[in-house]
């Protein structure tokens, strides 16, 4: 397998998605290139990453409008 | 992100009229519900006004909730079918299937004959929360920046948690379809976050 067909497959790896031959090829090709475990073991970081993003509030006045939707609606 | 209470508490103190309850949940969803609206509609401000509408379906919905799913799953449902509503009016019918499949991961610059001229560099720390710390901007406007429906998946998979086929059942897209996009977003994270290590190690 080469480095770049690597990368494409990384994310259907991690996922358990490959097929068995495919599965044996990426692991083949893993343990011999320093260069993809690298690249794998940095896109793998990337999700955990993602969710622990902190939570970015809405802007003021979006939020606001919001809140009054709730109030009307309790009111109501 | 905050801890909210179980879902029974939840739904129990927004129909007591809990106010500090309902913007404890707008804070902590709100990013993540606007950008999977706007994979739908094609502005930012269509997006806001489908956040606007599902809140309000929420709140005249709430006694339809049984507890199948958990409560964010489904106002996540609720938005979803309120932004394809939104989404078929201003006939934005892009199908989900029609998505760019082109552009490699890595650019192709960085092989030859198929193999790393150059490996990728050591990261100062490849480990989620550490990765954060170091590089929490960066990926942060990665993020903001994505493509809505490469972003829509990797926040429901990664920030929020879902499986894969709960994500394709979600979206009603092809398990092919789902981790090319996911493929894609994580791919451009990384390449951002990349770029940004390289650029500091060459600071003096």
């Amino acid at each position: 397998m080469r480095c770049a067909e690597f990368v494409e497959l990384v994310t259907a790896y991690l996922d358990g998605a490959l097929d068995e031959r495919s599965h044996a090829r990426f692991e083949r090709h893993l343990r011999r290139c320093e260069g993809c475990e690298r690249y794998l073991e940095q896109l793998r970081a990337v999700g955990p990453a993602v969710g622990a993003l902190p939570p970015q509030p809405l802007p003021g006045e979006d939020r606001d409008r919001l809140l009054a939707v709730f109030r009307d609606w309790h009111e109501a | 992100m905050a801890s909210l209470p179980a879902d029974t508490e939840i739904v129990a103190a927004l129909r007591a009229g809990d106010e500090a309850m309902f913007a404890a949940l707008v804070d902590a969803w709100s990013r993540n519900l606007l950008w999977l609206a706007r994979s739908y509609v094609s502005t930012d401000a269509s997006a806001q006004e489908v956040l606007q509408d599902t809140w309000l379906g929420v709140l005249h919905g709430l006694g339809g909730f049984q507890g199948r799913s958990s409560f964010k799953t489904w106002v996540y449902r609720i938005l979803i079918n309120t932004a394809k509503r939104r989404g078929v009016r201003e006939s934005r019918t892009v199908p989900w299937s029609s998505i760019d499949g082109g552009e490699p991961a890595v650019d192709p610059g960085r092989f030859r004959l198929g193999h790393w001229r150059e490996p990728p560099a050591a990261w100062p720390s490849a480990e989620g929360e550490a990765l954060v710390r170091e590089a929490g901007e960066q990926l942060a406007r990665a993020l903001a920046t994505l493509p809505p429906r490469q972003r829509a998946v990797i926040v429901l998979r990664d920030a929020e948690g879902y499986s894969a086929d709960e994500v394709c059942e979600l979206l009603g897209i092809t398990a092919v379809n789902q981790r090319v996009l996911l493929h894609r977003a994580r791919a451009a994270l990384r390449n951002r976050v990349e770029r940004y290590f390289v650029t500091m190690a060459g600071r003096p």
